[in-house]
């Protein structure tokens, strides 16, 4: 790892000015994806802004009839939550299986999302459940947020600091792991809002998580594992590597949006 | 260099360190903690579980400088010089939940903090489930599981959590 100066700041307001004054400066919370990463040498950020002392930035709670997490809430704080499992399981359920529980006791919403890894499970949760990412500038819609392999709309002095999402009738996330990183080879998050269906994607595309708005349109007429027959997933834009060709991951989003499906439906 | 002051194993203790330096590495070579070990230095095996605040953490992934105005639990602070061992240790070496040892320190603090979350009355299946972030390339797992199901129980009965 090179060297770095290290920040502690008290408030999202003086995090940001240290982001502004210091050119390349990146932003940590539990360090999860970016401790490894500077461990590797492949980021080498000249200071870190550690956010993990900016109190109330982990509440989580409902405000009218959204669910709102703040940005350092960690993966086991959100899996453990009486708010969360109440509002959203799946969402509990999805925080639950990300990585091992130390992971979960260090990693954070917020990291995640800035992060937007094509493996990472919290976008697809995010996209399918039509969620808002508030920053210390603005309000990002999921779908302007995203912006492909490992970039986000956010600006470099930009600073997440919750998500709200809107809360769904239904929802279910299953994952197919890959058998040695445990990462999501493919990971299907299903919601079935008030107005419409959604079907977000992580693991499979080669521009991060998507949409597949075939199996949405056929699930906003029948929402049940059974509307989907017929439909496939075309291979084209999928990941292919050793551990799965992309139209092997083609066949895996048909199988878990499925099974997601009957999951959501067995919930209720 | 960063001033940190932090309680590690119930005693205080205050460095000037540069703040790259990562929490297993001020254990092991600062305070010469080295029980805690590294194994992959990825995230992935567990050697370096210790606790943060009570809770596993992977001591590899987390800078010293952030566990400033904490706390930290290695195994070393699991029972005092020459006392009986903590009720986990002593289930791993009743039931030989380990062979070359290397995994072990991490296998215990996780199992202690798998204990403080799910209780001591733990199925196989919850103890497998929650040791996908500890690996262990001799045993196969049979005895640690084994290990921790009887230390979870013996814990219920201990004045050491």
């Amino acid at each position: 790892m090179y060297e770095f100066k290290y920040h502690r700041p008290g408030t999202v307001r003086q995090a940001a000015n240290l982001l502004v004054k210091n050119e390349d400066a990146k932003v940590i919370a539990g360090g999860h994806t970016l401790i490894p990463v500077m461990k590797q040498r492949l980021a080498s950020p000249p200071h870190l802004v550690d956010l993990s002392h900016i109190e109330g930035l982990n509440a989580i709670e409902m405000k009218g009839r959204s669910l709102v997490i703040g940005a350092t809430a960690k993966h086991a704080e959100v899996a453990t939550s009486a708010i969360v499992g109440e509002a959203i399981p799946a969402l509990a359920n999805l925080a639950g299986g990300i990585g091992d529980p130390a992971v979960r006791h260090r990693g954070t919403i917020g990291g995640s999302l800035a992060n937007n890894d094509p493996t990472a499970d919290y976008p697809a949760a995010v996209l399918a459940l039509g969620a808002t990412i508030v920053t210390n500038k603005r309000r990002l819609k999921a779908e302007e947020f995203f912006q492909g392999l490992f970039t986000t709309a956010l600006e470099a002095d930009e600073i997440i600091t919750k998500v709200m999402f809107p809360l769904p009738k239904k929802a279910a996330y299953i994952k197919f792991r890959n058998q040695a990183s445990r990462y999501a080879l493919v990971g299907v998050f299903v919601a079935r809002r008030p107005s419409d269906v959604r079907v977000a994607v992580t693991g499979a595309g080669s521009e991060g998580v998507f949409r597949v708005t075939a199996f949405e349109e056929a699930l906003k007429k029948r929402f049940a594992s059974k509307a989907l027959e017929g439909i496939s997933v075309p291979a084209e834009g999928l990941n292919s590597d050793i551990h799965g060709s992309a139209e092997y991951r083609a066949h895996l989003i048909g199988v878990l949006t499925r099974r997601a499906v009957d999951a959501a439906n067995a919930k209720q | 260099m960063a001033k940190i002051s932090l309680i590690v194993n119930g005693n205080p203790v205050t460095a000037n360190i540069d703040p790259r330096t990562l929490l297993v590495q001020f254990l092991r070579e600062n305070l010469r903690l080295t029980g805690t070990h590294v194994g992959c230095d990825t995230s992935q095996c567990g050697a370096c579980v210790v606790h943060l605040d009570g809770k596993a953490v992977k001591s590899c992934t987390t800078l010293a400088v952030m566990a400033d105005g904490h706390e930290v639990k290695t195994i070393e602070g699991l029972a005092a010089d020459g006392a009986p061992l903590h009720p986990m240790q002593e289930a791993f070496r009743e039931h030989h939940g380990l062979q070359c040892g290397f995994c072990t320190p991490g296998m215990i603090m996780t199992a202690i903090d798998i204990v403080h979350r799910r209780g001591h009355e733990l199925d196989d299946h919850t103890i497998r489930e929650e040791l996908e972030g500890n690996l262990c390339r001799c045993t196969g797992y049979q005895n640690i599981v084994a290990s921790i199901s009887a230390g979870a129980k013996a814990m219920a009965k201990s004045d050491l959590a």
